[in-house]
């Protein structure tokens, strides 16, 4: 299969776009369903070259304004067909820091895919799966580039919550010459990539070389440090003589639904679901010492990423059945395609335009079904899509021995409520001007969920760069502009 | 890793650590917790922070080896270190001159009432103390608690030490004399915690608990620990963990409480296997 580099060159494209886009190979549905192992297997370099071959090398190419930040994407695509792959790394690097993360967990489809002209006509070059392999490519040869560092400035910074918007917040700035410190309160670093996302879909180890990578270039991790409790932004400000501190302390307070029965033994909102399979290791019970409810029948109420990893955990926890229940139809479900899809081959079902009224306790203080409502939808809302309606009378139950929800996450207040002259809005996301991550309070940036409330992973990445070569030029000038509001 | 700096015995099975932790040490108020791993496999558990010596950075805490965790912890000896180890959790326990002040503990939570018996003592108040144990044995921190409170009470179920009877025998008492308590407190166990919220409820008595509900995160993340005080759903690790009294839905605790109680045996009854094995092949090696 393998092109020469200069064939390659010559492809019209017609010939291009007649190359059909190359499978990602996966582990089978019925066997991985019972593993945590990765489920996608990644592109060998032939796999890469071919599907490379695909882009056009489009003289406006739409798919980087697809991009939130506007990866290069058909240069590092040239660099794949001329099996530059280093080169391929470094490019891609220029603009993201997290391309093993972002391969694996953007929503294309959403995002670079859904504006690659090759998509009007065929599919689209699967842009996410070669960003993927760039940089498994690096990675497992041993040779990763760091970035030359900058001479030191003297500049200290504190970076608070290392998730992706403090990872990528925390590149940039060491490359810069400050001096950088992270602060997690938990005992992993990561955020969401490490407690709330699987390892069937992003393996902790890469994860641990990226966090590796950051540590060999010169930052501090501080783990078990919960800012706003061990020590204030102010402290961190006054006593520990930081320059200007960063929070990216994302979006972790789980809503619930507000139903009769959401406190008995069994319901779990799938942070806490999550966090002690993927933080907790509770898969491995009892040599891992963090226990989790096994159960035959599992409801995930919710339709986005989140309730998509927790219904294919509970199935790989054992359950016999695991059922997404979401209001909406498919159309409207916020999770990536990848992840519906993989679902449905894992063998989930699927209850869609149902909505749940009340958890059913089985007379011990367990849950043991739920109640739910059939819905149509209606008129569209404020979000552009379809409000769900209630049929009346279309009551039934749906038994199941634990149940997960998956609605979505606020802002954890815990920072925001210790740090004076720091704002939030009146849903608890504090408030950054969106260019930079300026706050109202000075030397005080901030980026990602906690800003913009559950988004993504490339969007927090995004903002914390921002925030970044912001924070470069305020501690280069000490100007300070206030933002408005 | 963090480093004990001394640990012993006080009583069956419950344990004194101090420990080395400048940042929490600094910052620790009444009524805060900790939580910690024992080692990388570990279980997060939360404990009180019994006392603390910013000057020395070191905090104290007080173990009850109940389960797996918690007798694993109480294996460990000064030198040894804890994998894990965050805080000050949790809001501070609402300290003001109330005048009487009964602060009624049982079991190792006598160890969570000593920062409060401190600061209640501190802001002015008459404070008592009433310790309730099974047996005598089983009393701890009595004499740190002399130290502290005007008056300190002991019952015994079995009689074998103070007055014969639960803590309510008491604070009965107490509550029915010409000088009641303007505020109880009551950190222990359920039962004992739900009785006293009883007692004191027809006589309109401010009385707050410390709620022992299972956390992981301990920053509001999970949702594990929720708890419904006053119809609503609160995270007792941010919200908490006192509460009022009154407001409190204890059956619903006793409820969540339990929900692990199967697996809870079976980590313990595997980590015993464990140790008696390794203690008999050490036995071997050493004939
Ligand atoms: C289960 C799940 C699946 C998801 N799947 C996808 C996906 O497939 N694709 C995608 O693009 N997005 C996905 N998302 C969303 C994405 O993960 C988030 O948008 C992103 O992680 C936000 O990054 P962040 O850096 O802002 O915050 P987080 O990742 O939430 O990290 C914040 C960190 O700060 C720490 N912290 C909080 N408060 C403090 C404090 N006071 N002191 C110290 N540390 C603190 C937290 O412990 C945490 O580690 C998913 C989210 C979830 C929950
Ligand atoms: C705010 C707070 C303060 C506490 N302070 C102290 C203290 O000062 N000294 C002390 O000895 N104990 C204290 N506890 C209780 C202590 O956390 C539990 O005894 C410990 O977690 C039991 O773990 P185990 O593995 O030894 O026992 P297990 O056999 O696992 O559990 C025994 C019982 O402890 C409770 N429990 C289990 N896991 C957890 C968990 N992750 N979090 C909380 N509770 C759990 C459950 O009700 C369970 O039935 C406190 C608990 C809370 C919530
Ligand atoms: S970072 Fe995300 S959106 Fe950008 S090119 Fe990569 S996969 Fe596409
Ligand atoms: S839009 Fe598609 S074809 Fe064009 S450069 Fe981008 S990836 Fe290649
Ligand atoms: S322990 Fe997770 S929210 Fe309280």
């Amino acid at each position: 299969m393998s092109t020469e580099p200069n064939k390659a060159n010559t492809l019209t494209p017609k010939e291009r776009m007649r190359i059909p886009r190359q499978d990602m190979p996966e582990q089978d549905p019925n066997v991985r369903n019972r593993n945590f192992d990765e489920v996608n297997l990644g592109f060998d370099a032939d796999t890469a070259v071919q599907e490379g071959l695909r882009c056009l090398q489009c003289k406006k190419p739409l798919c980087i304004d697809g991009c939130p930040v506007k990866i290069k994407i058909p240069e590092f695509i040239q660099l794949i067909v001329e099996r530059d792959f280093p080169g391929a790394a470094a490019k891609i690097k220029e603009d993201n820091s997290l391309p093993a993360v972002c391969g694996r967990v953007c929503p294309q489809e959403t995002q670079c895919e859904a504006t690659c002209v090759v998509g009007n006509r065929f599919r689209p070059v699967a842009i996410g799966h070669l960003e993927r392999f760039v940089a498994d490519h690096e990675r497992e040869s041993g040779k990763v580039q760091l970035p030359k560092k900058a001479k030191a400035t003297g500049k200290k910074v504190a970076i608070v919550g290392s998730g992706p918007a403090g990872l990528a917040c925390a590149t940039d700035l060491v490359q810069w010459g400050h001096e950088v410190t992270v602060y997690e309160a938990l005992h992993e670093y990561g955020g969401v990539l490490v407690y709330g996302i699987p390892e069937f879909r992003l393996p902790k180890k890469i994860l641990g070389a990226e966090i590796d990578n950051l540590r060999n270039m010169g930052v501090n991790f501080v783990k078990n440090f919960i800012i706003g409790k061990t020590m204030t932004v102010d402290e961190l400000m006054g006593q520990e003589g930081y320059d200007a501190v960063f929070v990216g302390t994302g979006a972790g307070l789980p809503w619930f639904m507000n139903i009769p029965g959401e406190n008995l033994n069994g319901v779990y909102s799938a942070n806490e679901f999550l966090t002690r399979v993927n933080l907790m290791k509770a898969n491995n019970f009892p040599q891992s010492d963090t226990p989790i409810k096994i159960a035959d029948t599992v409801v995930v109420f919710g339709g986005g990423n989140t309730a998509m990893d927790a219904v294919r955990t509970a199935k790989r926890l054992g359950a016999e059945r695991a059922i997404i229940v979401y209001r909406r139809s498919e159309e409207e479900m916020p999770a990536r395609d990848e992840e519906i899809k993989h679902a449905k081959e894992e063998g989930i079902e699927f209850m869609l335009l149902t909505a749940p009224t009340k958890m059913l306790d089985d007379g011990k203080g367990w849950v043991k079904g739920v109640e739910c409502l059939k819905m149509e939808l209606g008129e569209p809302d404020q979000s552009g899509r379809r409000r769900p309606m209630p049929i009346e009378g279309s009551e039934f139950t749906i038994d199941a021995d634990l149940a997960v929800v998956a609605i979505g996450n606020g802002s954890n207040p815990l920072l925001a409520k210790t740090t004076p002259g720091l704002k939030i809005n009146r849903w608890g996301n504090i408030i950054a001007d969106a260019e930079t991550g300026r706050t109202s309070k000075k030397g005080v940036f901030a980026g990602g969920d906690i800003v913009t409330g559950g988004a993504t992973v490339i969007l927090a990445m995004g903002a914390g760069r921002q925030a970044a070569a912001a924070m470069h030029e305020y501690l280069e000038t000490g100007e300070w502009v206030e933002i408005d509001g | 890793m963090y480093t004990i700096t001394s640990a012993e015995f006080i009583a069956p099975d419950v344990k004194l650590f101090h420990i080395k932790a400048p940042y929490i040490a600094q910052k620790h108020q009444a009524g805060q917790f900790v939580i910690l791993r024992v080692h990388d496999n570990g279980e997060r558990i939360p404990i009180t922070i019994a006392e603390s010596d910013p000057d020395k950075g070191e905090i104290a805490i007080i173990v009850q080896g109940i389960g797996r965790t918690t007798k694993e912890l109480n294996m460990k000896e000064a030198g040894d270190h804890l994998q894990d180890l965050v805080g000050p959790l949790g809001t501070p326990t609402h300290i003001e001159k109330w005048g009487r002040v009964v602060i009624v503990s049982g079991g190792v939570g006598t160890a969570e009432a000593l920062p409060i018996a401190r600061a209640m003592k501190k802001a002015g108040n008459h404070v008592t103390s009433i310790i309730g144990a099974r047996t005598k044995d089983l009393v701890i921190a009595e004499k740190l608690m002399e130290e502290l409170c005007d008056e300190v009470l002991i019952t015994t179920d079995d009689g074998s030490y103070g007055i014969k009877g639960l803590v309510t025998t008491a604070l009965e008492p107490m509550i029915n004399s010409d000088t009641p308590p303007q505020m109880v407190l009551a950190v222990g166990p359920l039962p004992m915690m739900s009785a006293v919220a009883e007692m004191t409820r027809p006589h309109n008595i401010k009385t707050v608990v410390s709620l022992n509900t299972i956390m992981i995160d301990g920053t509001g993340m999970c949702g594990g620990c929720r708890a419904t005080v006053g119809g609503e759903t609160v995270f007792v690790c941010v919200d908490g963990p006192e509460f009022d009294a009154h407001q409190v839905d204890f059956a619903e605790l006793r409820q969540r409480g339990s929900m692990y109680h199967q697996q809870e045996r079976q980590s313990l009854d595997q980590f015993l296997e464990r140790c008696k094995l390794e203690s008999a092949s050490s036995e071997d090696t050493t004939k």
